[in-house]
């Protein structure tokens, strides 16, 4: 992967001129380079990484990750039946997947009724959908790659050394 | 009690002393760290827990772990296509310390001479002395760093018996490229001097492949090569290094080895034997990120008005500050009292590097950038205002 790629996914706030330097090319290059990448939609978006179980408001969040059985449809396969379901905007994610089931679909609701309702009313009597597998998420450890964890600032390493 | 007058001799200097200031003072961005500010990647470490685990706590061979000198012997055939025996020249160390001390004692009578190029890393010389032989320091500083086939003929005379080496080099970042090297190898073939060679920074080469110095013609049986797992691999608190060499220079260090140490921890062998097998990726991505962090540093410094060249490896910066007209040490003191920026004084790399500081950018993005805006802050105080 592209240096200027490699260093924004892991800080999607990293300046022009903080890159530039880093990769040896002028501001203005580095520039050009993530515009195109923003227009190929290589790079999607930029967004913080949330740790929503220290945001204190009354707006908690479910989650259930749903494994969905569905019928194929000839010439379209999944991805027909895939984009009716990732459309609702109750899903954040959506993944066609090897094994038992076909796709899975996350959900986010506001509690545990909205997902319930949503995987009754909507997901379930979707013409092609066989079958459904409701898992609520309990606790997040890790997400893309990133530990929820409040980090302590203590460092292990001595301030001075050879 | 009398204290021996080896030991006595040796410097304590000045440095010890900033470097208490230094640990005793809270909230410091230091720049004076010589280890990765990256943790052990974590298969290594779930292999040093496993092995608590499954009840391995004992002693081992002398020479180290066979599964990890083999390892070793296969990593430097892949690597490099060195060919070292795992059971006669291949020894585990207590980190790339406890080897050179090994290797020092193992080859100096009374009298012998050991070139020490500087600046250099701050043992070599002291462990040449415990060892009873005189070290001979040569200045590079007027030679961007580097020893020259020139200086180095200079210093040479029958007593010489080795030269301490060491590239990528702590503290300037510089490296040397195989042709340079294949012209001073010729100059200590022909002179019959022994090539100590501390190679631990190796992997951390960004702008040219890393030339291990048994490779080059001839080479091998006049070499004792040093690496460790300490900054490669992020293990530095492991503690585990290795000397590949001629077996009879091997057998010698062994001999005090077993004595002296016995054997390097199993938790720590059995750890770096997983670093072999599966720490290649994470090496990678830590040289990457190093790579970048240097490209900013140089810039920046530079802009400051540190002059400093780029460095080609390990994790080091070494900028001039004679324009501030202060020396390593008060531009150290005064830096860490007022703005609270740790750097290590150049003068604790040899006598040569007076108006330079080291500077470790094994620190993360955003403490680098506090931190040069704090020198910032610190050089536009000096500045005589137009």
């Amino acid at each position: 992967m592209d240096e200027i790629l490699e260093i924004l996914e892991k800080d999607g706030r990293a300046s022009i001129e903080d890159i530039a330097k880093m990769v040896r090319k002028k501001p203005d290059e580095v520039k050009k380079i993530i515009k195109k990448y923003e227009k190929e939609g290589a790079i999607l978006k930029y967004k913080a990484v949330i740790n929503k179980d220290l945001v204190k408001d009354n707006e908690s969040e479910v989650r259930a990750l749903i494994e969905v059985n569905i019928v194929p449809q000839k010439d379209l396969g999944f991805d027909k039946i895939a984009e009716r379901i990732y459309s609702f905007p109750e899903v954040t994610s959506c993944y066609l997947i090897s094994g038992t089931y076909d796709l899975l679909v996350v959900v986010e609701g506001r509690n545990l009724h909205t997902v319930s309702n949503f995987v009754a009313e909507k997901l379930s009597c979707l013409e092609n959908v066989r079958g459904t597998a409701t898992h609520f998420l309990l606790k997040k450890y890790k997400e893309d790659g990133v530990i929820l964890k409040h980090k302590s600032d203590e460092n292990k390493r001595i301030a001075i050394s050879y | 009690m009398q204290i021996s007058k080896v030991v006595e001799k040796m410097q304590p200097s000045g440095i010890r002393a900033f470097f208490d200031l230094v640990l005793g003072m809270k909230d410091v961005i230091s720049l004076g760290v010589g280890e990765p500010d990256f943790v052990t990647p974590w298969q290594i470490r779930e292999a040093g827990i496993y092995s608590l685990e499954q009840g391995f706590t004992s002693y081992t061979s002398n020479k180290g772990l066979y599964k990890l000198r083999l390892g070793l012997h296969r990593y430097l055939k892949n690597k490099f296509g060195l060919d070292y025996c795992p059971d006669e020249e291949i020894l585990i160390t207590v980190g790339v310390s406890e080897g050179l001390d090994l290797v020092l004692r193992a080859i100096i009578n009374p009298g012998d001479k050991v070139l020490v190029p500087v600046p250099s890393y701050v043992s070599y010389g002291p462990v040449t002395e415990l060892a009873g032989g005189t070290p001979v320091y040569i200045d590079t500083s007027k030679d961007g760093f580097k020893i020259t086939p020139k200086l180095l003929e200079k210093h040479i005379d029958k007593k010489v018996k080795a030269i301490v080496l060491n590239y990528p080099t702590n503290p300037t970042g510089v490296s040397y490229r195989r042709k340079e090297l294949e012209e001073i190898n010729r100059i200590l073939l022909k002179h019959k001097i022994l090539c100590i060679s501390d190679e631990v920074y190796g992997d951390l080469t960004y702008d040219f492949g890393h030339t291990a110095f048994p490779t080059l013609p001839g080479a091998k049986k006049n070499t004792v090569y040093f690496n460790g797992f300490s900054k490669s691999f992020a293990m530095t608190g492991w503690r585990v290094g290795f000397a590949c060499g001629p077996k009879e220079i091997i057998a010698a260090m062994t001999k005090i080895h077993q004595y002296t140490i016995m054997c390097v921890p199993i938790t720590s062998q059995i750890a770096a034997a997983e670093a072999l097998v599966s720490g290649k990726r994470s090496v990678e991505q830590m040289k990457r990120e190093y790579g970048r962090r240097r490209e900013l540093m140089t810039v920046e410094l530079n802009s400051l008005g540190l002059k400093c060249s780029r460095p080609q490896g390990a994790f080091y910066i070494f900028p001039s500050i004679k324009s501030t007209g202060l020396s390593s040490m008060e531009f150290s003191r005064k830096l860490l009292e007022e703005e609270k920026v740790a750097v290590v004084p150049g003068t604790a790399f040899g006598a040569c590097c007076e108006g330079y500081i080291r500077i470790s950018y094994a620190s993360s993005l955003d403490n680098l950038k506090e931190a040069l805006a704090r020198i910032k802050k610190f050089l536009e105080k000096r500045t005589p205002r137009a």
